[in-house]
């Protein structure tokens, strides 16, 4: 049949080249058609928005950019100004980064900053490889060095409990002292692991590390680098909101994990104290948390004893943090199917292989947008450390904005503005790379 | 976990702990060979770092001077920044050796605080200011005027006890913020500002033009302040005391940072005494026969602090006025050495 059978005249041979879109539905005209006048209510909207954004973005372009003082050497430049004042900041600059760190020792910092970069950059970069070794030198190695190179360490450790008629004060009777307490702190392990008849080497095994890890801390803090010694009271602006956000952040974490999974715990101890850790510390403000450990504190402590000020704050800082945290992670947890718990069991693993291996790696993914919030929601926080006379970014432009040298109308609201930008870009960057992380680690459930 | 908690508080509490107290305040630093020194983070001409973090003003140069009694030595100060609600709490525990903050002096803070008043460095009281176009001189002229002052603060109520008792009416302009109740005035929302003289000089800088506008001489409440240390030791009240006397004195006695030199040789019984030629009064107090003229060789006397930090050839611009020796019509007056 289809031999005999000339084509249909009607069934064309070719197909047609292919036209162009209307005009009116592509390019720049059509998305705006679809997307902002696609109905006259959108339209309206539209309309509005931009007007808006207009009568706000003039002013502060006006005031940011066209209107404002680039260059100049004190007030002069800028009392008659009505933009910004640029050149205020800029004179100002390294004391918002450093605060009143000593300005020789200001390289002391920026290593600081880069080892900093360089160690969470590559951790941050998914294909980066050596992940594990990576993390553990930015948890371990760089703190530590952050912080003899941060104070100068050197703290020259003499002990404190053996009388000095059996060794002089100096490291060497810190050294017996703190092998008298790791030796009686294993045997105890021991006599109770004896007294429950439960074999205890593996808890022993682990605080051996923590005993051997503080050994080497008190080692490197203690030894003297030959840095000059520099009192937290000298630090201030990037730097101090940075120590504070990122020690609380990292300090408050496996805190947290430790909180939420004491939390869900069946031993009635560990869950109690943890909901009361817990409920205090949400309980009350970060504001009181700083003052008490700021004013209040030092009161109770015997005459002549203080701690640092910014040590006290970190610590206010860490357990408060931690208190969110482990609520946000409780969620995670929860909302991992009981399957999973018993599919683990079913495998034969303990509770922290379960935990570490099933449970925690599904709940932390499950609630990243949770932790980040808080991270971020504590990284704006670390500007209450003010009110207890320590010079964060903020602190310290609010304080320098008082400079005779510097003191105009538009001076304060420079600082204002050039503070609303670093924080931003901070915030901005964090909840940026949560996203990211996010749509990573969704794939597998992604349809 | 616990552990490791209470092996870095115990650290800590070691380091810190280096300087427990002991004997008293005065060997305590001696010790440590460094003062400590509770100043006001941001004060203009009272206590404020630079851009260079350098401090200056006057309470920050008390701090120098009572350095310089002690070690000879104008640098050996720490300086530890402190706000209102921190500074006796800081005092109290051992934090700082002297706390030279703009703190006012009175009377609940000397009997219930725990503190002792070692003189008053600045004599300072409530004002106004107002703009020069306004054409008025003093304070009694600004009947009907609206006033603008911050909430909640004794600024008001002294306002309203001078109103009242001068018989005048007045409106309060009132905000929660220094920063918001200058930008009231400068809107030209209120004809006064009002609170502490010291503290419109210094807001005054944060005007457009600065010149346009001035200070009624009139002072309506008395705001004494002065340098405070921890009540019970009074070897070391007594260092402080006569620092600040002896800065008074020095100026009294013509002695400059310039001139102390040649002037030590000077036959005058007074000088031979402030610069330790003559008597032990020096190490009566546990000092150096010559703390006084290390004082006055490093830092300068009292005059020459005003007028470096404060005085009217600064750029706040502020007249001896109250702060005037005895003799020059104001009101310091130092003890003799003798």
């Amino acid at each position: 049949m289809s031999d005999t059978a000339a084509p249909a005249s009607y069934v064309r041979e070719q197909i047609i080249a292919e036209r162009p879109a209307p005009p009116s539905t592509v390019g720049a005209v059509g998305w705006a058609r679809t997307n902002l006048f696609s109905s006259p209510f959108n339209t309206v909207l539209t309309i509005l928005a931009a007007a808006f954004i207009v009568w706000c973005l003039v002013p502060v372009i006006r005031f940011t950019i066209v209107d404002a003082v680039w260059t100049g050497d004190d007030r002069a430049a800028c009392a008659q100004a009505t933009g910004a004042c640029w050149a205020y900041v800029k004179a100002y600059l390294p004391q918002f980064i450093y605060g009143r760190y000593p300005i020789p020792e200001r390289w002391r910092v920026d290593i600081v900053f880069l080892l900093l970069v360089l160690m969470l950059v590559p951790m941050l970069i998914p294909r980066v490889p050596w992940k594990r070794l990576n993390a553990i030198l930015l948890l371990t190695a760089y703190p530590l060095a952050a912080f003899v190179l941060l104070t100068g360490g050197g703290l020259g450790y003499r002990g404190s409990f053996l009388p000095a008629e059996i060794v002089a004060p100096g490291p060497l009777r810190f050294a017996i002292e703190f092998a008298l307490v790791a030796g009686a702190v294993l045997l105890a392990m021991g006599f109770v692991s004896w007294l429950t008849g439960s074999p205890a080497a593996q808890s022993g095994s682990g605080i051996a590390v923590v005993i051997g890890g503080l050994a080497v801390v008190f080692l490197v803090t203690g030894f003297d680098f030959g840095l000059v010694p520099v009192e937290t009271s000298n630090w201030g602006g990037l730097l101090v909101t940075l120590v504070v956000a990122v020690t609380g952040m990292v300090a408050s974490l496996p805190l947290a994990v430790g909180l939420a999974l004491g939390r869900r715990s069946s031993m009635p101890v560990v869950r109690t104290a943890s909901i009361a850790f817990i409920e205090f510390w949400r309980g009350v403000p970060l504001i009181t948390v700083l003052f008490m450990a700021s004013v209040m504190l030092p009161l109770f402590l015997p005459d002549g004893v203080t701690f640092d000020k910014l040590l006290r704050a970190l610590v206010g800082v860490a357990l408060f943090e931690a208190a969110y945290l482990a609520e946000v992670i409780r969620g995670g947890l929860q909302a991992i199917p009981r399957g999973q718990y018993e599919g683990a069991m079913a495998l034969g693993l303990g509770f922290w292989q379960r935990m570490r291996l099933v449970i925690l790696p599904q709940a932390l993914r499950l609630v990243i947008p949770g932790i980040v919030g808080s991270f971020i929601s504590l990284f704006k926080d670390t500007t209450l450390v003010a009110i207890i006379g320590l010079f964060d970014l903020l602190g310290q432009i609010q304080a320098s904005a008082n400079d005779a040298k510097w003191a105009s109308p538009v001076t304060g609201i420079t600082g204002y503005i050039f503070a609303a930008m670093v924080f931003w870009a901070f915030c901005f960057a964090m909840s940026r790379y949560a996203a990211f992380t996010e749509r990573r680690l969704d794939r597998g459930r992604r349809r | 976990m616990k552990k490791l908690i209470a092996s870095i508080v115990a650290g800590a509490a070691m380091v810190a702990g280096a300087s427990a107290a002991g004997a008293g305040t005065l060997e305590d630093v001696k010790a440590r060979g460094v003062l400590q020194c509770g100043v006001n983070p941001s004060l203009i001409g009272f206590g404020a770092p630079d851009e260079k973090g350098e401090w200056s003003g006057l309470d920050v140069d008390f701090c120098r001077a009572v350095a310089s009694a002690i070690f000879n030595d104008p640098t050996k100060v720490k300086f530890v920044p402190l706000n209102a609600k921190e500074r006796f709490t800081a005092l109290q525990s051992g934090e700082i050796d002297l706390l030279s903050r703009n703190t006012t002096w009175t009377m609940s803070r000397d009997s219930s605080l725990g503190l002792m008043f070692a003189g008053v460095t600045y004599y300072d009281g409530q004002g106004f200011m107002v703009r020069k176009s306004l054409g008025v001189s003093s304070a009694l002229e600004l009947s009907g005027a609206k006033v603008c002052t911050q909430t909640g603060t004794t600024t008001e109520l002294n306002l309203a006890d001078y109103f009242r008792s001068h018989n005048m009416p007045y409106e309060v302009v009132a905000f929660e913020k220094n920063e918001e109740v200058l930008q009231a005035y400068e809107a030209g929302r209120c004809d006064a500002y009002t609170t502490d003289a010291s503290g419109l000089y210094a807001e005054r800088l944060k005007l457009q033009s600065p010149d346009e506008h001035m200070i009624l001489p009139e002072i309506i409440s008395k705001e004494p302040l002065g340098p405070a240390v921890r009540q019970g030791d009074d070897k070391w009240f007594t260092v402080v005391k006569w620092t600040l006397f002896a800065l008074l004195n020095a100026e009294e006695l013509g002695l400059t940072k310039a001139n102390i030199d040649e002037k030590k040789t000077s036959d005058n019984p007074e000088i031979k005494r402030f610069v330790g030629v003559e008597g032990d009064f020096g190490s009566a107090i546990g000092l150096t026969n010559d703390w006084a003229y290390n004082v006055i060789k490093d830092v300068g006397n009292y005059g020459e602090l005003f007028d470096a930090n404060v005085g009217p050839s600064t750029k706040l611009g502020i007249a001896r006025g109250l702060n005037n020796l005895w003799s020059k019509g104001g009101i310091q007056y130092a003890p003799p050495i003798r």
